[in-house]
């Protein structure tokens, strides 16, 4: 699992700083010591209020709610002091009037606590309909990391052995700046945005990242060969910026290549960093490999703010309300948070226990080829922490 | 319900060019709308007087020459009636551009189908890729890529059977980049009415053509409400005139997933996209079933069409009589198929197929020992 320590190294080399200021590991772990001095330090810090950190919850649609009461539940269970702010936004038609107000309300409690939990708001196909309030939400927040770790969970069988790699996508600019546009009817052009401030800052949290946790190599995704300005900058980018990193291996991999090689040779990857769209593509294929959208946790890191969120972001809206989600991604992201809220004895707890009861397979959900509810599995991790108490 | 709304607001003014085809299309060429039931991409070549098609024949680099001899060695054996002619598109600088010789465009003029070896593209300032100038000379838009299990070379993944179709033209790789101002970059995505259409079109017609029942179109339209909107609603639309074929539609998030988790259920679909996803998924089939050496791909284009390798030149081990002339050789025998010599096609296939699953006489990337000439002579052998 990724520490807390981990993220935040990784998450300062996203800020332009004196090189002085780079050498200090250690500054207090929980703070974000080389944001610009003129601001403190502890603004930048999630806010404890009597002895509880309050911690923004946004369950989202589709498998959400479910989901959420069992991170809820195990915290409880676990005396976890955090105390949520539960904000019950959807994107769903019949909430919609409400819907705006409700993500401004997100946004608003997201800046007041720097760190939330969330499932994934649904977003309409229609044309007519509201855009992603979760790409919103990051662009707001300006949570421009996202960080996916496509791992193998032990006793949860799976087509592939020993993949273990890990894809910093940017979550702010690309293919998702939302610029659109019909020159004449039937002719429409949809705006890729690629900058080099974005491109660099996503390369530095790459390249930290992957010395912190331990990892070997960085390899660019990207499509240069076709696409040779836009993704020309954000290659020619990573590669200026690796020249600080002399001990990591770098490489640069195309985009359909990396596919192919992530269904074939998958145990080849390390470290991926790449545009928006290509992290959505290859976090959808990595948790394929290792098991489903069920079992990855993910988060989503900002200079101020970190909110976490399952990794390859599924609704979920066809098994909604039926007691069938597997809560293991929510769980474990909740998990990532509680490390990142530097509350590592309850969030090793609560990973353990998790990954226990699918090592054991008697309680498994249906994604897992199992039988049981989410409750069932739920309360299982419950037992299993019980236990080890 | 408000989708269809959308979509038939959307629709109603290319109504007019579906109703008055012809009339429309003398002036607006683009917009011809394919009313009729002619079918689109279709082969429309002659025999030449000693009873053979005249193929045009584009080697390419690297292991391009060893892998064609392969195809002619076979084809010889099976007697099939082409003839090849062979064709250099080594770029030219017309008017600053880079541009295919006019003798070779020519010959695929002349010839309307080519079967093409690998190109060397190199990445970075200076050509435009060759592929991508092909494709533009001659307007190929939409290209094919099925994905077949193939037994004696294991994979994680058993019984794929995948077809995807890619439009070709547009999209996000149609080339419009600029910089605004220094670091920060736009590059256009592309999607059009006409273009989205035609391969829509074409998709139905060749989920028709090889008997499978469903046509699922993969989009972002969640994010990419216009561009890829367009893209879905005409799928909708046209899917009306195809009642015999399923339609549906799938997030791209969604079938990246379901692929990579099982991807039997695609068995009896084609998957028709925009470019990037196209480009991006069919890669990812084909390293489900093996690699970019065993699968076939035929781009279509209105008159012309090109069916390739699309691997590497692998330039490492040219000369060597190493290289796989596989994907090559499935990609000439999706050209038979277009052009209606299935019974050769079939042999072919069935030979080729046949010397996989036996395995005594595969090439290096297959874990085999066999050099290219003698996995070539093990289908000949297969032939008979």
């Amino acid at each position: 699992m990724i520490s807390r320590r981990a993220l935040q190294t990784a998450l300062r080399s996203g800020v332009r700083r004196p090189q002085s200021a780079a050498a200090v590991p250690s500054v207090a772990l929980r703070t974000y010591a080389t944001f610009p001095t003129t601001v403190g330090e502890d603004l930048l810090m999630p806010t404890k209020y009597g002895g509880k950190y309050v911690v923004t919850l946004i369950p989202g649609d589709g498998i959400g709610i479910e989901t959420a009461d069992a991170v809820r539940t195990v915290f409880k269970a676990d005396n976890v002091p955090v105390e949520f702010e539960q904000i019950d936004v959807s994107g769903l038609e019949e909430g919609k009037k409400n819907a705006e107000m409700l993500f401004k309300e997100c946004i608003a409690s997201l800046k007041r606590n720097k760190v939330g939990l969330k499932g994934i708001v649904y977003t309409p196909v229609d044309r007519s309909g509201h855009a992603s309030f979760n790409v919103g939400l990051r662009q707001e927040l300006d949570i421009y990391a996202s960080v996916v770790l496509i791992k193998n969970i032990p006793g949860l069988q799976t087509r592939h052995q020993n993949v273990d790699f890990c894809i910093i996508r940017e979550n702010t600019e690309g293919e998702y700046s939302g610029l659109e546009h019909q020159s004449v009817p039937g002719v429409v052009e949809s705006l890729k945005i690629i900058t080099r401030a974005k491109s660099e800052r996503i390369a530095r949290f790459a390249f930290n990242f992957a010395k912190v946790n331990n990892r070997k190599k960085v390899t660019v995704i990207h499509k240069a060969n076709i696409m040779k300005l836009a993704d020309g900058l954000f290659r020619s980018t990573f590669q200026r910026i690796a020249e600080e990193y002399p001990s990591l291996e770098t490489n640069d991999l195309i985009v359909d290549n990396a596919s192919m090689q992530a269904v074939s040779k998958p145990q080849q990857f390390d470290v991926l960093v790449m545009p928006n769209l290509y992290g959505g593509i290859l976090s959808n294929i990595g948790a394929g490999l290792v098991g489903g959208p069920g079992v990855v946790p993910g988060c989503n890191m900002g200079r101020e703010h970190a909110v976490f969120e399952p990794g390859c972001r599924h609704v979920g809206l066809d098994i909604k309300g039926q007691d069938r989600a597997n809560p293991t991604a929510m769980l474990l992201s909740g998990a990532m948070m509680l490390r990142h809220l530097g509350l590592d004895q309850h969030a090793g707890r609560i990973s353990t226990a998790v990954y226990k009861v699918i090592k054991e397979g008697k309680v498994r959900t249906h994604d897992m080829q199992g039988t049981n509810s989410t409750r069932e599995f739920t309360n299982e991790v419950l037992r299993k922490m019980d236990e080890s108490v | 319900m408000s989708l269809l709304r959308t979509a038939s607001r959307q629709l109603a003014p290319s109504r007019q060019p579906f109703i008055r085809a012809g009339a429309v299309a003398a002036q607006q060429p683009w917009n011809r709308g394919y009313a009729t039931e002619k079918k689109i991409g279709g082969f429309g070549g002659q025999k030449q007087a000693n009873g053979k098609y005249l193929v045009s024949l584009i080697e390419g680099d690297g292991i391009g020459p060893e892998i064609s001899q392969s195809i002619k060695d076979i084809y010889a054996a099976a007697d099939v009636p082409i003839e090849w002619e062979p064709v250099d598109v080594n770029p030219i600088l017309k008017d600053g551009k880079t541009a295919i010789p006019d003798a070779a465009i020519e010959s695929i003029k002349r010839n309307l189908v080519a079967l093409k070896g690998p190109l060397a593209t190199p990445i970075g300032k200076g050509h435009v890729s060759l592929n991508l100038t092909l494709r533009r000379t001659f307007n190929l838009f939409a290209n094919v890529r099925p994905c077949k299990s193939i037994a004696g070379y294991k994979t994680p993944y058993d019984g794929v059977d995948t077809v995807l179709i890619r439009e070709n033209t547009e999209g996000e790789y149609s080339g419009i980049e600029h910089h605004v101002v220094d670091g920060v970059v736009q590059s256009i995505k592309l999607i059009t009415r006409a273009a989205s259409e035609r391969v829509l079109r074409y998709a139905f017609q060749y989920a028709e053509s090889i008997g499978k029942k469903k046509v699922r179109v993969v989009h972002k339209a969640t994010i990419m409400k216009q561009s890829d909107g367009l893209f879905l609603d005409l799928g909708l639309e046209l899917s009306k005139q195809f009642p015999n074929i399923q339609f549906d539609s799938e997030l791209l998030d969604n079938t990246c997933l379901n692929i990579v988790t099982d991807p039997t259920p695609y068995n009896d679909k084609v998957l028709v996209m925009p470019n990037l996803y196209g480009d991006i998924l069919s890669d990812m089939c084909a390293g489900l079933i093996g690699g970019l050496g065993l699968t076939p791909s035929g781009n279509i284009g209105d008159e012309c069409s090109i069916f390739e390798a699309v691997h590497g030149s692998a330039p490492d081990i040219q000369g060597k009589a190493l290289a796989n002339p596989t994907a090559l050789l499935f990609s000439s025998i999706m050209m038979l198929q277009h052009m209606g010599l299935n019974e050769h096609a079939a042999k072919i296939q069935k030979a080729a197929f046949d010397t996989l699953a036996q395995g005594k006489y595969l090439t290096g990337d297959l874990g085999g020992k066999a050099k290219t000439h003698e996995y070539a002579g093990a289908i000949i052998d297969n032939l008979k």
